[in-house]
């Protein structure tokens, strides 16, 4: 069997804001149609890696290749262009406010493709319709809607490019259990019908398991010991509920051990 | 066992430190200074690339020329007729003691075409616009919709930057003149009808004092606010810190900020434009055509 082509390709990665160090020697590989999580602990610097994969954050170090493009070596004009490829869901939606729901979905393709977004409102309702949500909130504002919706709506405006990579910042954060339930449903449903890669940062064990082939976990740079990797971990839903290491299964459970301590004593 | 004595690592530096931490302390503030300064520059830069690379969205131009022009107008007519009163009031005595009174329209009318006008218009854009967009892109940021916007293949400088730069560019000059036209107006009505000056020698004074060139001279110098203030306000929104905090002082920052340059540039500005002036027109002497 032929393995499947890497889309992503991290290596050596290192990303310094001024004297703090947030990543440090990331290097990862993403074949083409896999879903990965990217777990750890708050301020670990998931997010800047997510980021850094799209070039919103230019690396200290290390290289960043999508689809055989150093992405690291692109400019600004370069990488926008390339960015159409990737679909990026935020946090909190990022939704624009002055804008109605109907016009944030249509933004990248009114962006990129001005003449054809005027005609293409059979998209727009196409996106919709796959995120489940009626054609109703089209005139709305982000304000009006609740936060699983707006999260919708970020993964339809995600979505109208038809990227070949799907990136989620905390997908189901601040959602109720049935609510993350029906966003890890839409992004399983969203892989299968678009076939896209997915890379999904989160702390929701539940959501990395169901939705995830793959879990890569990030430790914090303040408990490593000096020049260890970041990346503590890296396998299978299954592969990570047998591990032996402690700091991995400390947080697949959820347990606080003796963090309080550690905090009280103004150790972390 | 603790000893009750707290570690000071000043204390253990002695006295040295007494004297080179402050020049420390100092240097990190210049070079921050120094960078900031770098900063705007680049950012001015990037906008004035993306202003000649591609026109903004026509929508986007003209709603924030509707915020930043039209929403101006009332609160800069109202504001500059009241200076123009005030002149009035506070020159009037002064003027009458050596029986100039007639004279006041030719003070009113000069002070607000040369200085007042494009001073008081732009503090007005810079409270009322600047901080506004400083806040709505500081928000922006926070809540990563500027990312969002970069994640789409968009340039933020290109879709939030140049159509509110280009609106206080080419809006500015219209509330200076606009500010002007109620100072002069206000001032006139309320020498003629309130402190009783004869009209007639007033509108000749006035007219005598004034010429196309201070207009001209007060345009110039609006233009120049005008870039200042969009610029600045939204270098302090795009370069926000987290929080509403951060919000919150991005927007005080673009008003301080904005009004200390405005002062700034204002002085330089006059200094430059009369040299202009004497180089153009060496044996004027800039005084009345009475």
């Amino acid at each position: 069997m032929v393995a499947a082509k890497n889309i992503l390709e991290v290596s050596d990665l290192d990303v310094r804001f001024g004297r703090q160090e947030v990543l440090r020697d990331i290097s990862l590989s993403v074949p083409v149609g896999q879903s990965v999580a990217i777990i750890g602990e708050s301020g670990c610097g998931k997010t800047v890696l997510l980021k850094t994969l799209i070039g919103l954050i230019r690396p200290t170090k290390g290289h960043v290749a999508f689809d055989g493009q150093q992405l690291d070596k692109f400019n600004d004009q370069q990488l926008a262009q390339e960015r159409i490829r990737f679909g990026f869901v935020f946090q909190n939606a990022a939704l624009f406010d002055s804008m109605t729901i109907a016009e944030n979905i249509m933004f990248p393709l009114r962006q990129h493709h001005p003449e054809e977004a005027r005609g293409h409102s059979e998209e727009m309702h196409s996106r919709l319709a796959e995120v489940g949500l009626p054609t109703s909130v089209l005139r709305k504002r982000p304000a009006e809607l609740s936060g699983g919706m707006r999260k919708r709506v970020g993964l339809a405006r995600a979505l109208v490019m038809h990227p070949e990579i799907l990136l989620y910042d905390e997908p189901t954060t601040g959602l109720d259990p049935i609510m993350s339930d029906v966003i890890n449903e839409l992004m399983m449903r969203t892989r299968s019908n678009n076939e896209v890669t997915s890379i999904m940062v989160t702390h929701d064990m539940k959501s990395a398991s169901k939705v995830a082939d793959r879990i890569v976990m990030l430790y914090p740079i303040a408990r490593l010991e000096d020049d260890e990797p970041q990346v503590i971990f890296d396998g299978t839903p299954a592969e990570i509920e047998r591990t032996k290491d402690e700091r991995v299964s400390q947080f697949y459970h959820g347990e606080a051990g003796d963090r309080l301590e550690e905090m009280s004593e103004g150790l972390v | 066992m603790s000893t009750g004595i707290e570690y000071n690592p000043r204390a253990r530096r002695g006295l040295v430190s007494y004297f080179t931490d402050p020049m420390t302390e100092l240097g990190s503030v210049v070079l921050r200074s120094l960078e900031t300064l770098g900063d705007i520059t680049l950012f001015a830069w990037q906008t004035l690339k993306w202003l000649m690379t591609r026109l903004p969205n026509r929508e986007t131009l003209y709603n924030n020329m509707y915020q930043i022009g039209v929403l101006s107008l009332p609160v800069v007519a109202l504001t500059g007729t009241f200076i123009g009163i005030i002149l009035a009031v506070q020159s009037y005595n002064q003027f009458r003691a050596f029986g100039l009174e007639t004279q006041l329209g030719g003070v009113i009318n000069r002070t607000m075409l040369r200085e007042l006008g494009p001073v008081l218009a732009a503090t007005m854009l810079a409270g009322r616009v600047g901080s506004a967009m400083a806040a709505e892109l500081g928000t922006m940021r926070v809540t990563e919709q500027i990312d969002a916007l970069s994640s789409m293949g968009a340039n933020p400088i290109q879709y939030l930057v140049v159509p509110r730069f280009l609106s206080c560019l080419l809006l500015i000059p219209s509330l200076t003149i606009m500010a002007v036209f109620c100072g002069v107006v206000g001032g006139a009505a309320f020498c003629i009808f309130h402190l009783n000056i004869d009209m007639q020698h007033y509108s000749r004074n006035a007219k005598s004092f004034v010429e196309t060139w201070d207009l001209i001279y007060g345009v110039i110098k609006s233009v120049f606010f005008g870039a200042t203030i969009g610029i600045l306000s939204c270098y302090r929104g795009f370069h926000c810190k987290a929080g509403a905090e951060g919000v919150g002082q991005a927007a005080t920052s673009a008003f301080v900020q904005s009004f200390v340059m405005i002062i700034t540039l204002d002085l330089f500005l006059s200094i430059g434009l009369d040299q202009i002036y004497n180089w153009i027109w060496p044996d004027s002497l800039m005084l009345p055509k009475v």
